[in-house]
């Protein structure tokens, strides 16, 4: 595992040496910045209003401000996803450093969990940006910080998902605009298989609702640490990193 | 240190490597030869454990690839034929994370990257972008990842395609350097770097092995012979090559006589006799005592091109060098034909 760590450790550096990653954290601050503002905006003028016509129903920042947001970050990984994985494999492929890796004294395996591992990394510093923004609610309110951990934790399980899942579609091709447009096609399908469950109840349909990634993340968003869900995103990512290994072997006896 | 049997890799539609068995000795350079396309870069990433065999074994330093590849990964450099590197990497980082992938400790880890540095002159663009860095620089730079940790078996897979003749000099003077210390396979398709490198030349052409021998062996071999050229000219009147022709062939030893080229009043021979026979002694008398003008008379060597083409089927070798030329010029891409594959 001591290789993984010390894949992962490029794969970051390489992303910091890119714009890559300052690129996504800027595009996210702006991004998650305005949803926050917007947010914030309409919980103080709902405030403001029920003080002025003297109904006071209860309000919350959680319900009000937190969950929405989380939610929202959670739809932000559609599209963040393939923009960090599309060049994980794609991209040695191309520069033939795909042969470095392959013939060192490093197990497949760790290649992909360190490259995996290095795309997660980067995911959740974004997300930490996204999070300064919660600072001034701790500041100026006073949320329950309990449910807000469990919807980052679902946040993060979704999109280590996801990311297994791009990693995957990464060894699949030399071109990294293929790799994008793919894991973004697939990260979508992902999305909205739970629509079927809309006008069809049969078998099928439950399986394919079951296997839509934002059903999952509901159970997180309330604040409820759901095993069963959790479960969902752990096999999510497994599978994913189980093609990408076989995906690796099938490389070496093709190429 | 190699030892390679049966050797085979099938791809959906072709063999590109079809049971080629060689081994080679601790210490050795030798030059793996063949044109485009023979199975070179697929019998160097068997070896490397890029992908397995499809049959037949093979042993570096003892282990065998498929078994226990990871054995043979850490005594194997590697050099692809595009140096396998992160462009957006300054040269040491890049160094280290190699290092470090191939297993080397904290402690050993600085001193390699510095004798690495010192050893393939790099130490003054260590902190350059590898992007930013000349193609002679990024196969030094390559060369120096491959040797990091003190392999025992460098395998290198074109080391001078794409390098201009300076540059081509320099990496072949760094090759020669390291083969003390350990045993080199090199891929080329061009012949005078195998001339000019190697002790050892494995041919091989369409995934085939053709021939196995020292360089100095396989320039003697396939006329088994020296050649000699001649210019031969006419004292008075018309010249006719044909009755001059006739005279050589007639010398004992002699076993061919070419026109070389025609001259206005005389001609340039080439004449191969086999080896030991000394000839030129009779050349000369048979040339002056039928009255004719002997010129020039000197010995050339075959060139190894010329035995390459042999071996591999190529045809005559209609465009071997210049004759009088001693070294073919550095750069001289051999004119292979497209093999398929």
């Amino acid at each position: 595992m001591k290789s993984a760590w010390i894949i992962c450790r490029r794969e970051l550096d390489s992303y910091f040496t890119s714009p890559i990653a300052w690129l996504l954290l800027t595009l996210y601050s702006i991004i998650f910045g305005f949803f926050f503002w917007n947010y914030l905006g309409d919980f103080v003028i709902e405030g403001m209003e029920m003080q002025m016509s003297g109904q006071m129903q209860p309000m919350s920042v959680n319900e009000q401000i937190i969950r929405p947001l989380l939610a929202n970050t959670t739809f932000l990984g559609l599209f963040f996803v393939p923009l960090i994985t599309m060049r994980l494999f794609a991209e040695e492929k191309r520069n033939g450093t795909i042969e470095l890796l392959a013939t060192s004294p490093v197990r497949d395996i760790e290649i992909i969990l360190g490259k995996w591992f290095a795309a997660t990394i980067l995911y959740c510093m974004i997300l930490l940006f996204g999070g300064i923004n919660f600072a001034f609610v701790f500041r100026y309110g006073h949320p329950d910080w309990k449910p807000m951990l469990i919807g980052y934790l679902g946040v993060v399980l979704q999109a280590a998902a996801l990311l297994a899942v791009g990693t995957f579609i990464s060894t699949l091709t030399k071109n990294q605009i293929i790799a994008g447009a793919s894991t973004f096609a697939a990260c979508l399908l992902l999305w909205v298989f739970s629509w079927v469950s809309g006008y069809d109840s049969s078998t099928w349909a439950q399986v394919l609702s079951y296997m839509s990634v934002p059903v999952h993340y509901e159970s997180f968003g309330r604040g409820v640490l759901s095993s069963k869900d959790a479960i969902y995103y752990l096999s999510v990512m497994f599978l994913g990193l189980f093609f990408t290994a076989r995906s690796m072997e099938s490389l070496r006896w093709r190429s | 240190m190699i030892t390679v049997t049966d050797l085979t890799k099938r791809y959906a539609r072709t063999t590109a490597v079809d049971h080629i068995s060689f081994s080679v000795n601790k210490g050795e350079i030798v030059g793996f030869l063949g044109p485009n396309g023979a199975g070179k870069t697929t019998t160097m990433r068997m070896l490397t454990c890029f992908f397995p065999p499809t049959a037949g074994t093979a042993t570096v330093a003892g282990f065998d690839v498929f078994s226990q590849s990871m054995e043979v990964r850490r005594h194997i450099g590697y050099l692809p034929e595009a140096p396998p590197l992160y462009l957006e990497m300054e040269t040491i980082e890049y160094l280290r994370f190699v290092g470090r992938l191939k297993g080397l400790a904290a402690a050993e880890l600085e001193k390699r990257v510095a004798f690495v540095l010192d050893r393939c002159a790099i130490a003054d663009v260590q902190h350059k972008l590898l992007g930013k860095l000349s193609k002679g620089y990024r196969q030094r730079v390559g060369l120096a990842q491959a040797i990091i940790h003190n392999p025992d078996v460098l395998i290198l897979d074109e080391p001078t395609s794409g390098l201009d003749p300076k540059q081509i000099n320099e990496t072949r003077e760094l090759i020669k350097s390291l083969a003390g210390d350990h045993t080199i396979i090199l891929s080329t398709h061009i012949l005078p770097e195998v001339e000019q490198t190697c002790e050892q030349v494995i041919i091989i052409n369409k995934g085939k092995l053709v021939a196995t021998d020292s360089v100095h062996n396989l320039q003697a071999r396939a006329r088994g012979a020296e050649s000699v050229l001649l210019a031969v000219a006419a004292r008075t009147g018309s010249f006719g090559a044909q009755p001059v022709q006739t005279r050589l062939e007639r010398i004992p030893g002699v076993s061919r006589v070419l026109v070389k080229e025609q001259l206005e009043r005389g001609a340039v021979f080439e004449v191969e006799a086999s080896k030991g026979q000394l000839v030129r002694g009779d050349l000369a008398r048979a040339i002056v005592e039928s009255g004719w003008d002997l010129n020039e008379l000197r010995s050339s060597a075959i060139s190894l091109e010329e035995v390459f083409l042999q071996l591999t089927g190529s045809g005559a070798a209609t465009e071997s060098p210049e004759p009088g030329s001693e070294a073919p010029p550095p750069s001289t891409d051999f004119p292979a034909p497209e093999a398929n594959a």
